[in-house]
């Protein structure tokens, strides 16, 4: 048993990059829990809670946020070097976050228009997630991911084993807590058929559609879906809005938006 | 009422218009429906009966007959649900929502056994014993009685019989209520489960405007109806109930083509209308959530963070999910085509061979709930078709 084992303790860094802090508050949210976790690991770096020790040698690195810097770029290059095992959680790190909206756009353009003195900011035109840049071990998705998700892959790499993640649609969870579908009872688009579950069917238990933060499931027909959304009376626009959301450049999604804009434009609107 | 559909069978050997001749019947006043309710509660039962929320029928604990869904009436159509007011008292003029029973005998996530680590490092094991509460269900309707008894036959019989599922069946009392207003979705004349409920019940209404004629199918049922305010049930409250019936059988247009399906749909494991309507499908699994007779479920184990204990849980899954074919590092259906063809094959197929009738019981869930509005009598018609072609 791991907690019984005398000896030292692995080590654990959480890593910031661009993003929220709201994966980061998984951790701080656990209460008691984070108490038993500092107890069987040592929180190395943790900036958010308190220890900062960014090149020390760990066991095991959460990286939160994208990849919107050349820093950023060499950093998770330099923690890749000195990190046992890499878990990018969260949307930011899995698939850039609701900042890869840019990768879309001309970045440059948005910085003119939004920053009185632009010529102060240096980032890169696009948001890009761990994945496009270095060897990541485990992905933890979701916007942000539960306390279930990040401590059963504490608990999972504790034991030597890979976390069971479901792979189960919104759908899914949605029909466990008897919520009512609120795209069949409502017509309201809900985007719970094409995003993989872990927030507990979140969204639709209070009543309105989901937000897809978990982003896109496994057998994916995002085709059916949006041809679906436009039977609603959902404009091209509106339904491209719905895959271009918090996991926007998740691949599923980003080729579900270009299909219906490159069809919208087909038809000559 | 054409004369076609007048006493049309709804059962091998049940008539519509037989429904009301076999058991003593008698006749309950609206206004003294809450008694039912009363003495059910009386006798240690929780009541449990069809409510209002967010837009749909559903089954939530009840205390007054007030609670009911006066006027309410569910317009259904594939990917569609609507309720709406149509005026009048009565509580039961819809068809159905998206559960019913299945929830109360199959709970959607429950712990099955824990294990914990003793002081010596040893594992122990340990059963989650549960001691669930008499229920009673007042508004079960035919499609639902022949699911719970395909449940029964798939949880209760065989070598190892489901222990929660057994505790919770032993305590459950049912009230049903013949099904006076099928939605379009509904097809139960077709597989032969209603609208008349005929069996499995403990007490069984048929809703008229000034009340219920009432009738008990087990010595349980008779003990209630002993305490109820009930007077002798006249005829014309029986033809009123008899021509209810004879509507709610001669509305329904779908059907399912007639078998045997578990030949038919087999010997078409190839043809085109798989990948057809797998471009349809979301393989969101919301048919077999919603679906009254399916029963797949997954067992995760969720140890504490400290590995010192482990719950083992089971929840509903479904063969639209990667994990219900996943078999060592292998996935066997690992795309839509291959997941709705096992879905239908079996519902309508291998379950007559694994359990002697369809999965299918007519309650037309799996076409209103579909996200995407896909109809399993239509896809079945049209593999059949080709087939009776050939």
């Amino acid at each position: 048993m791991q907690t019984s084992t005398p000896g030292p303790k692995p080590r654990m860094a959480v890593h910031k990059f661009a993003s929220c802090d709201g994966c980061q508050l998984t951790f701080l949210n656990m209460g008691e829990t984070l108490l038993q976790l500092a107890d069987m690991v040592e929180l190395v770096h943790f900036a958010e809670a308190g220890p900062v020790a960014p090149d020390a040698e760990v066991d095991i690195a959460f990286i939160e946020g994208s990849v919107t810097t050349e820093h950023d770029l060499e950093r998770i290059k330099q923690i890749r070097s000195h990190s046992g095992f890499i878990v990018a959680f969260g949307a930011c790190a899995t698939a850039g976050g609701i900042q890869a909206l840019r990768n879309f756009a001309d970045a440059g353009e948005w910085l003119s228009a939004v920053y009185a003195t632009p010529e102060y900011i240096d980032s890169l035109a696009t948001s890009t997630p761990m994945s496009d840049h270095v060897k990541v071990d485990l992905e933890i998705w979701g916007c942000p991911p539960n306390r279930d998700q990040v401590l059963g892959a504490i608990r999972a790499w504790l034991y030597g084993t890979l976390p069971k993640q479901s792979q189960d649609k919104v759908c899914m969870e949605c029909k466990r807590q008897h919520a009512v579908c609120v795209l069949v009872a409502k017509g309201m688009p809900c985007m719970g058929p094409v995003t993989q579950t872990g927030c507990g069917a979140l969204c639709p238990s209070f009543g309105r559609g989901c937000y897809s933060c978990y982003g896109p499931a496994e057998a994916l027909n995002t085709d059916s879906l949006a041809g679906w959304f436009e039977g609603l009376g959902l404009l091209p626009e509106d339904i491209t809005r719905q895959f271009r959301h918090l996991n926007n450049s998740a691949p599923g999604f980003r080729d579900a938006a270009t299909n219906i804009i490159s069809t919208d434009a087909g038809h000559g609107h | 009422m054409s004369q076609r559909t007048q006493g049309r069978s709804i059962l091998p050997g049940v008539n519509v218009d037989d429904v009301f001749k076999d058991h003593d019947r008698y006749f309950l006043p609206r206004q003294s429906f809450q008694s039912l309710i009363d003495q059910l509660t009386l006798q240690g039962y929780g009541c449990v009966g069809p409510v209002m929320r967010d837009g749909a029928i559903i089954f939530d604990r009840l205390d007054m007959a007030s609670q009911l869904p006066q006027g309410a009436r569910d317009r259904q159509a594939p990917g569609y649900y609507r309720l709406e007011n149509g005026g009048g008292p009565r509580w039961f003029s819809w068809a159905n929502g998206p559960q019913a029973l299945k929830p109360y005998l199959f709970p959607s996530r429950e712990v099955l056994w824990e294990g914990t680590v003793d002081e010596d490092g040893g594992l122990n094991f340990k059963e989650r014993i549960i001691e669930p509460e008499p229920l009673a269900v007042l508004g079960v309707r035919a499609c639902d009685l022949a699911a719970l008894a395909i449940h029964d036959a798939h949880f209760l019989k065989g070598p190892s019989p489901d222990a929660h599922y057994a505790r919770r069946r032993e305590q459950l009392f049912i009230v049903a209520v013949h099904c006076s207003h099928p939605a379009s979705t509904c097809f139960c004349v077709s597989t032969g489960d209603g609208p008349a409920a005929t069996r499995g019940y403990d007490i069984a209404l048929a809703e008229l405007d000034e009340g219920f004629v009432i009738d008990a199918g087990s010595d349980r049922g008779k003990l209630i109806l002993d305490q109820l305010p009930l007077s002798k049930v006249d005829e014309a409250q029986l033809d009123q109930a008899r021509r209810e019936l004879n509507a709610a059988v001669a509305v329904q247009t779908r059907a399912l083509p007639e078998g045997p399906l578990n030949r038919i749909l087999f010997e078409n494991l190839d043809h085109p209308r798989w990948d057809e309507v797998a471009e349809r499908c979301l393989a969101c699994g919301n048919c077999t959530s919603v679906c009254p007779t399916c029963f797949c479920a997954s067992e995760n184990e969720v140890p504490s963070l400290d590995g010192q204990t482990s719950e083992h849980s089971r929840e509903w899954s479904s063969c639209f999910t990667q994990g219900h074919s996943y078999i060592s590092g292998h996935v066997i259906r690992p795309d839509i085509r291959t997941r709705y063809r096992q879905w239908l094959t079996h519902k309508l197929g291998s379950w007559i061979d694994q359990y002697g009738r369809s999965g299918c019981v007519g309650c037309g869930r799996c076409i209103a709930w579909c996200p995407v509005g896909i109809d399993l009598t239509e896809e079945t018609a049209a593999i059949c078709k080709d087939a009776r072609d050939e």
